[in-house]
């Protein structure tokens, strides 16, 4: 009998340290994900800014939607013709006040909130804000479990339903995950503004100023600190990043 | 008292049999839908950027809010020392194992990227009450094994301290988990159909209630290849009034729910939606939910006045609660959905994402299959452990009457 232990003790250790080596090398692939995934975006960014985007509505004509094409054609999100599933990071909603009868376009799509509820409740932290405010999908940890769109109250997500083609290499998309807008993430690290911005002042109203809110001498800082321009669903306290004038 | 004795199954119907092909069968139809939605993307769904949680949602959340309640048995049998629920302890424990990993392998399938599952287990975000869910599932499996070991392990069962110990930890457990469960829409503040602390009770009250009509069925289908009346006259008369207790408190619940938004001006609009104006979510809250799932099943039950109607209502009134169940999970979780976020209050909205309009949405047959295929995994783990392990009481002199017809 007392042979018996002896005999199973080398055994059980192999096995052990079998087993231990297997889930190593199933943990291996997640923790190479998370190495460089979300780190790697933020060690570019600057905490001491705050990326923002006031738009002026009384300067964004019915109709145009030259943000949105140019959104569109940065980022290669073009859709399958099919509504209710393609991805949509911008998109204009027309508004009619059911009281004056008046009507106007707003330009939505992610507000970067200072407290995003999509971070808040991402499960594995796919969803996250740069130090700089830009809300981001990290499309490496991202499980497709939608949470995020359930929590967003400005509807900014999209979820990508089918296999995708043609990606651009500075925008990745992959069927399964969330997507929405990075501001343009790849162009402002390369010190050019988003191409919605670049565009509607190119060829459109003029009606989306971009710039540093934590920089008191930027444009932006002076306009939101002249006009207080709204924000919204302002009463859930997300503190977005974008803010609408003549609302 | 005698010496209570647990058996397994061991006699096997045809009928057995065939229920047993048929949970494999539709668990088989259940991976081929997963696959197949994995492989071409839920665009073969009838999901969408507008609804977002499907009918695949419906099928995980019940099944996980039926879990915990399943636990009810065991935990009145320990926890508050009722020795007349001891002999169903096990049942219970063994189905809230199986109706939580069939709600799951849902939940998990219908993920985007289901194969990206061990990301999920060892990328933590502790602020998302999904990531708190993921310790609270996989702890309630292991907490309740360990209880099911204290109750049917020979040395270990014989401590009567062990097993309420663990009986407590469960029952503890399994408040904690469905508040959890609750509050993945108690806490989406965007949403005016959820935003609401209540939808925590609310979900504790119906996983009462779905859990029990799960054991009913159960322990009805087990019957005639136990030998025995398994739904004695004694429990069958405590079953009717805990189902009708449970069934009267998520009445209180939604009520009171429903109310609370009623009163309050800015939610009204999804209310009326609900209630009124929603189309197929208000034939579900209505004729699913209230008449089928609530007051007919509750009229059953107190109709049945003698022990033979009792037993004869209570599988009828299980079956119709479970489908008011699954009726208020479509309400609560498409319904929700459905009625238009509101960006812009008092504004009509419009826009080529559809802002402002009510949200279609039509399951698609692999989400129907997908939702099945787990119920199926739920039930055909309880079918093979029951004819694997002693889970069921073995009859007691009183109770040798022959099954009825």
């Amino acid at each position: 009998m007392s042979t018996e232990p002896q005999q199973a003790l080398p055994d059980r250790r192999t096995m052990l340290r079998g087993l231990g080596g297997a889930f190593a090398t199933l943990l291996a692939p997640g923790v190479t994900l998370y190495a460089f995934g979300a780190n790697d975006a933020q060690a570019q960014a600057s905490p001491k800014v705050r990326w923002a985007l006031l738009i002026d509505l009384g300067k964004c004509p019915a109709g145009c939607d030259l943000c949105v094409t140019a959104c569109r054609e940065e980022n290669g999100w073009q859709g399958n013709g099919r509504a209710e599933t393609d991805a949509q990071w911008i998109r204009k909603v027309r508004l009619r006040d059911a009281r004056t009868g008046q009507d106007r376009e707003v330009p939505v799509m992610c507000q970067h909130c200072d407290k995003p509820a999509c971070v808040d409740v991402c499960p594995t932290g796919a969803s996250f804000k740069r130090p700089d405010g830009i809300v981001l999908v990290d499309k490496h940890i991202c499980i497709g479990c939608r949470f995020c769109m359930m929590a967003c109250p400005y509807k900014a997500r999209s979820f990508v339903h089918e296999p995708v083609t043609d990606q651009k290499p500075w925008a990745p998309r992959g069927k399964g995950t969330v997507e929405g807008c990075t501001l343009c993430v790849h162009r402002l690290d390369a010190g050019r503004p988003p191409a919605c911005v670049e565009t509607c002042a190119a060829k459109g109203g003029g009606a989306m100023l971009f710039g540093d809110l934590n920089d008191p001498g930027s444009e932006i800082a002076k306009a939101v600190a002249r006009h207080a321009p709204a924000q919204i669903r302002s009463d859930l306290g997300l503190e977005p990043a974008v803010r609408y004038r003549n609302l | 008292m005698a010496k209570l004795r647990f058996q397994r199954l061991e006699r096997s119907s045809p009928a057995s049999w065939a229920m047993i092909g048929l949970q494999v069968l539709l668990l088989a139809l259940g991976l081929a839908a997963a696959l197949y939605m994995e492989e071409h993307g839920h665009a073969v769904s009838g999901m969408s950027n507008q609804i977002v949680w499907g009918l695949p949602h419906v099928f995980a959340v019940f099944l996980i809010v039926a879990a915990s309640g399943a636990l009810n048995v065991a935990s009145i049998s320990s926890v508050f020392d009722r020795p007349a629920y001891k002999p169903y302890a096990r049942l219970s424990g063994l189905l809230a194992i199986a109706l939580l990993v069939g709600g799951l392998a849902v939940l998990v399938l219908d993920l985007g990227r289901p194969e990206r599952l061990l990301v999920a287990m060892t990328t933590y975000n502790f602020k998302s009450i999904f990531a708190w869910n993921i310790y609270l599932y996989s702890g309630f499996v292991l907490i309740v094994g360990a209880y099911l070991f204290a109750m049917m392990d020979r040395r270990a069962s014989q401590s009567t301290r062990l097993g309420k110990t663990m009986g407590w930890i469960a029952f503890g457990w399994r408040l904690v988990l469905t508040t959890g469960t609750g509050s993945i829409f108690g806490f989406l503040a965007a949403r005016e159909a959820y935003d609401a602390a209540i939808m925590a009770p609310l979900f504790i009250a119906a996983s009462f209630l779905y859990g029990l009509a799960f054991m009913v069925l159960v322990l009805a289908a087990a019957n005639r290849d136990a030998g025995h009346e398994l739904l004695t006259a004694d429990i069958g008369k405590s079953f009717r009034f805990l189902l009708s207790i449970f069934a009267l408190s998520l009445l209180y619940f939604t009520v009171v729910h429903h109310l609370t938004k009623l009163y309050a001006g800015g939610h009204r609009g999804v209310e009326i939606f609900l209630l009124r104006d929603g189309g197929i979510y208000t034939l579900l809250f209505w004729l699913g939910q209230i008449a089928c799932g609530t007051l007919l099943p509750l009229g059953l039950l107190a109709a049945a006045r003698d022990p033979a109607a009792v037993r004869r209502a209570l599988p009828r009134a299980s079956l119709l609660f479970l489908i008011g169940g699954l009726a208020q999970m479509y309400v609560v979780i498409v319904g929700g959905q459905a009625y238009p976020l509101k960006l812009f209050p008092g504004f009509e909205a419009s826009s080529s994402f559809f802002d402002g309009v009510v949200a279609s949405y039509h399951p698609s047959l692999p989400e129907w299959l997908l939702g099945i295929g787990g119920m199926a995994l739920a039930l055909l783990q309880v079918s093979l452990a029951l004819r694997l392990m002693p889970f069921l009481p073995e009859a007691r002199t009183a109770d040798r009457s022959p099954v009825a017809a």
